[in-house]
């Protein structure tokens, strides 16, 4: 529920509840996701995975495979004409191992093959003989710190070493307050599994594949290179995406089906299972943050100590960045002059991890959080009292050295959360649905015991560290009709929907037609990293405001007017010097106007070696309330409420907001209770959801949000990313909560049940 | 995989007999996970969950009993009269799974699968539930603590299969306790059925997934009859309760998995104990 918004504009531009272009049919079952794709003719491909987590291969042996009606094709790591490796930041992860090689996680590709039907590629993978040498696995990152572990990589088992060292190194705070967190591995979970399909070229000499993922461009950058084609001869198409938090930014199965296609010249189709996408992507990256803040007495943090250690698993995928992230965030939404920190992200053969919602910034706010509520508990305050003295201001010099030029409402976010009513007390007789343990009936409501934690967060909105990003838009007047195209990926979060209210607002149209999302226009860059309003919207919007401007041109100078009087209002082309208006739907079968648009945000730098530099665009900030229900016997958990009030510059689309907000607050609340990729010896134990929980409807707690709009003057639209806040400060939040019903210090999410009581 | 529609009891008897490499399909809900997920190829799949016959219950007032056939879905044991003859089965059917599931998701699938976890069969074993198996050539009535043999094992032979299930209707308080990881849509990482029967003056307590098979806290059961005089209404002190709960944890084997630990089990299965017998008396 959102307790406050102003909404008084015109239904279908922005600011109003627009509705979705893509809502009804993915409601009602019609949206072609990219698992439901079929094309005439087509195979299907699957893929043969490593079961060792680490392991010489030694010999590949498909004879009896090749025996199998129906098996069309089978390609090897020997099949890949390009760049046999690929990545994001590094390119070390293999298409497919290769035999004389070693393979480094449990689940990597060692070849696929095409056939006739999927039963078909079962057992052509059922009947390939593959013979490894097994090695010990790598599995305790701590060891590639200390040297202990070998190398499992050409490139070495750091990914990335980064201090920070800002102001006074000695200081001691009168008080001092330490732990030693941990954080699980979480997955992103996606409904929509991993699926493409590769259509080749009549000649083979290019391919047009329809994926599921959150980077056209980046994509086809790799595969061009494995492919080594050249990037205009690989065409990629959007393919109905089902969700992605991340887990679409890596390559999975888009090479692999590429290569089986240009093989059979037939379209090959892969689509993955809720197992293999356990396998397939990368996942959040599990760390152990050791954190030590030094306050005065009344509480102003000093300084902080930390050092951040997180597993990269076996190849680097985006490790470097996210760790960055940590670091740079680890003083969290607070004002602190002085910092000691150490990050490393490291290579092991657990399975690979890379970006998930909150990118680094959710094991940092996981540490400070708790923290937070440490320092409060060591001075006497309140853990509200606490977070206020200390609240970062636009104008503060953050511990990179940067100066935060972001509208900074962190006092502002606390204080609103904090005017949230909270719930009132369970019951006596309250209905099973509501007492933790649920319909198990597990526990009377005279068993439970309620408690409050609060949890407030700084995130960074847009790519760092010097990374040229933009996006592309392309708007055309045509046939009387606006149409707006662009290659942001659509993987739920609306994107579609708001780029038609930002044309609809610009030009004063109600009809917007979207061209296919695809890569025949240029790049809009990743869809992650909270950016999309920003920078997509930044480039339609563009690129709608030069449409207008032309169309402006050209009617005033058509009808003899004077063009600085002309704006666009409403649905209608006004001239304030006659108080004359044009419906703009009259005028503009008249023209063809067509602009592109590149969109950029101020640049940004590298940090130097210790950790100082404008590494970073703009932030955004928010807190949270949790109340939650425990039975400290059993050490079941409901949380029954999380208050927020979250700084979002502007609200382009209420409803679209509060589905970011309550649906990044389950995620969060996943990771505080329950999910967890649970690894041991490198093997995954629960790569199912009957056994990778997540929340259900009757896990989800009341949300109360609160938007709090103070416009970004650096964004195009006055608007923050409002994807990753909502789930960076939750997972604390309702941690500190369960902390204040039990009095345990519970220093890792999930918080188990035994973890609890035992 | 061919799949035989039996159109009577009597023919899938016959069919059951006859087809070698046969499955019993049910609601299907563990069954096209096997298919599906572990690769399972049955040789022959007989649905029977259109046998009328296998989908009905019945009340036998004189005799005190319930029998309920195999085909029978958790949404019909969950309400109505069913659930008013047996609350402890209907809390458990309520703990099943979501509404899709309790929609096809059977008693006899249940006790096919035979799962330590499985939600149904604590019940079954606390009320010492009477199995009805059919074949072709015989029938034979099998007790709960009889049919369940091990994880995911039973005393079916070849042939045989599920019809119906009889409990009694007792006379007392009885329910079921399901602890798992979240609020809805989990599997058991420990539970516990518990039946007051007043007129005989008797707690059972059976317990799941503590142990390759459901556990009846027999020691536990006999201990607890000594303290107290268990006719009619009862009470029952917070130590007898926590006593009770501990012995009854005493007598479980679980284990640790990536689902939870051998410890958590062994103490949930003793405060589940203590509660259901706090609750029984109050
Ligand atoms: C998402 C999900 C959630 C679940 N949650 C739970 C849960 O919370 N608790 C729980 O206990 N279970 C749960 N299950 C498992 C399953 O629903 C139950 O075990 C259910 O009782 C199986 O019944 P069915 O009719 O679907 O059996 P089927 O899948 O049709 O059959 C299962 C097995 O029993 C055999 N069989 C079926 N009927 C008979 C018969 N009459 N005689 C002999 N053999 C027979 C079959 O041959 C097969 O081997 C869940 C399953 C899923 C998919």
């Amino acid at each position: 529920m959102i307790l406050a918004t102003g909404l008084d504009t015109r239904y279908g531009a922005l600011g109003s509840n627009a509705s979705r272009p893509d809502g009804a049919a993915k409601v009602q079952g019609g949206f072609a996701f990219s698992s439901d794709m079929w094309a005439e003719n087509m195979l299907w491909g699957a893929t043969l995975r490593s079961p060792h987590p680490h392991a010489r291969l030694v010999d590949i042996d498909v004879s009896d495979a090749w025996k199998i009606t129906g098996v069309e094709c089978i390609v090897t790591a020997d099949d890949v004409p390009g760049e046999p490796n690929y990545g994001l930041i590094m390119q070390d992860q293999p298409v497919f191992a290769r035999v004389g090689d070693v393979v480094r996680y449990l689940g990597e590709p060692i070849l696929a093959v095409a056939a006739d039907h999927p039963e078909t590629c079962r057992r052509a993978l059922a009947a390939v003989k593959v013979t490894y040498e097994i090695l010990e696995p790598v599995t305790d990152a701590e060891r590639c710190i200390d040297g202990s572990a070998p190398p499992i990589h050409p490139l070495g088992n750091v990914f990335r070493h980064q201090r920070i060292l800002t102001g006074d190194q000695t200081i001691v705070g009168e008080i001092q307050v330490e732990g030693t967190y941990e954080i699980g591995m979480q997955d992103q979970a996606f409904l929509g599994l991993e699926a493409a399909l590769a259509v080749p070229d009549s000649g083979g000499d290019g391919v047009e594949l329809y994926i599921a993922t959150q980077w056209l461009h980046e994509d086809r950058k790799q595969i061009a290179a494995c492919l080594a084609m050249p990037e205009d001869k690989v065409r990629l198409v959007l393919g109905g995406v089902g969700g992605a938090f991340g887990a679409r930014e890596d390559i999975s199965l888009q090479v692999h089906t590429c290569l089986l296609a240009l093989r059979t010249g037939r379209p090959v189709r892969i689509a993955y299972s809720r197992e293999e996408s356990f396998y397939g992507h990368v996942h959040r990256h599990p760390a152990t943050i050791w954190m030590r803040h030094h306050a005065d007495a009344s509480g102003r943090i000093l300084r902080i100590e930390s050092r951040m250690v997180f597993d990269g698993g076996a190849y680097c995928s985006t490790s470097p960045a996210v760790l960055i992230n940590a670091i740079t965030h680890a003083q969290g939404p607070y004002k602190c002059d002085n910092a000691t920190v150490d990050g490393w992200a490291l290579r092991t053969n657990n399975p690979p991890c890379g970006a998930m919602r909150g990118f680094g910034v959710v094991q940092a706010c996981f540490a400070h959080e708790s923290q937070m509520d440490k320092l409060a508990a060591a001075t006497g305050l309140s853990p509200v009292e606490i977070r206020l003295r200390n609240a970062m201001e636009t104008g503060d010099r953050l511990i990179t050295g940067q100066i935060m030029d972001s509208v900074a409402p962190v006092a502002r976010c606390i204080t609103e959360t904090d005017r949230i009513p909270l719930p009132a007390p369970l019951p006596e007789n309250a209905h099973e649905l509501l007492i933790p343990g649920g319909t198990g009936l597990t526990a009377l409501p005279s068993n439970i015991r309620r408690g409050i934690g609060w949890g407030v967060s700084i995130k960074n909105l847009m790519y760092s560290e010097g990374f040229d990003d933009f996006s592309t838009a392309r708007c055309r007047i045509a046939d009387g009709a606006v149409h707006v195209k662009f290659a942001t990926a659509e993987v739920g979060q609306g994107f579609v929907m708001l780029a038609q209210q930002i044309a609809r607002t610009v030009l004063g149209v109600d009809d917007v037609f979207l061209d296919p999302i695809d890569t025949q226009v240029g790049s809009a860059g990743s869809t992650s990293a909270s950016r999309q309003t920003w920078m997509s919207g930044g480039a339609v919007d563009a690129a709608c405001r030069a449409v207008r401007d032309e169309l402006l041109d050209r009617v005033a100078a058509d009808r003899g007017l004077v063009r600085a009087e002309l704006r666009v209002e409403g649905t209608n082309i006004v001239d304030s010097l006659t108080g004359t208006t044009i419906a703009v739907g009259e005028v503009i079968g008249e023209y063809d106007i067509d602009h592109t648009v590149e969109y950029r945000h101020p640049a940004t730098e590298d940090l130097d070696e210790d950790g100082h530099g404008n590494c970073h665009v703009a932030f955004a900030f928010v807190a949270h309330r949790a109340v939650v229900d425990v039975d400290p016997d059993l050490g079941l958990v409901k949380v029954v409420q999380i208050a927020t009030a979250q700084d979002v510059g502007r609200v382009l689309n209420p409803l679209s907001v509060q589905g970011q907000v309550e649906g990044g607050i389950a995620q969060g609340l996943g990771l505080a209770v329950m999910e967890e990729i649970i690894v041991t010896d490198g093997k995954v134990r629960n790569p199912s959801f009957t056994d990778y929980l997540l929340p259900t409807f009757l896990d989800a707690p009341t949300v109360d949000m609160i938007l709090i709009e103070e416009h970004e003057p650096k964004s195009p639209l006055g608007a923050k990313g409002v994807g990753e806040p909502p789930c960076v400060s939750v997972t604390p939040a309702i941690a500190n909560a369960i902390r204040d019903a039990v009095g345990r210090e519970l220093p890792r999410v999930p918080i188990r049940p035994y973890d609890i009581c035992i | 995989m061919p799949v035989l529609r039996p159109r009577s009891v009597d023919h899938l008897l016959e069919l059951l007999a006859d087809t070698p490499d046969v499955s019993v399909l049910a609601g299907g809900t563990d069954m096209m996970v096997e298919i599906n997920l572990h690769g399972r190829r049955p040789g022959t799949v007989l649905p029977i969950g259109s046998l009328e016959e296998l989908r009905e219950w019945e009340h036998q007032r004189r005799a005190g009993t319930v029998t309920i056939g195999a085909a029978v879905p958790y949404a019909d044991m969950e309400t109505g009269e069913l659930a008013e003859l047996v609350p402890a089965l209907a809390q458990a059917a309520r703990t099943v799974g979501s509404p899709q599931i309790r929609a096809a998701g059977t008693i006899g699938g249940n006790l096919g699968t035979c799962s330590p976890a499985g939600d149904i069969l604590p019940v079954l074993s606390a009320l010492d539930a009477v199995i009805h198996v059919l074949h072709r050539d015989h029938s034979r009535d099998v007790h709960f603590s009889d049919f369940m043999t091990g994880v995911k094992r039973n005393s079916l032979r070849p042939g045989e299969f599920v019809h119906s299930v009889t409990v009694p209707v007792t006379r007392g308080w009885q329910g079921y306790a399901k602890v798992g990881t979240r609020n809805a849509m989990v599997i058991s990482t420990a539970s516990a059925c518990l039946v007051h029967d007043a007129v005989e003056g008797h707690v059972a307590l059976a317990l799941g997934a503590v142990a390759p098979t459901i556990v009846r806290a027999s020691r536990a059961e006999a201990w607890l009859s000594k303290q107290i005089d268990l006719r009619g209404s009862f009470s029952v002190s917070v130590e007898t309760a926590q006593e009770f709960g501990r012995r009854a944890a005493s007598e479980t084997s679980p284990i640790s998995d990536h689902r939870s630990t051998a410890d958590y089990r062994r103490h949930a299965v003793s405060v589940l104990a203590r509660r259901l017998l706090e609750r029984s008396a109050a």
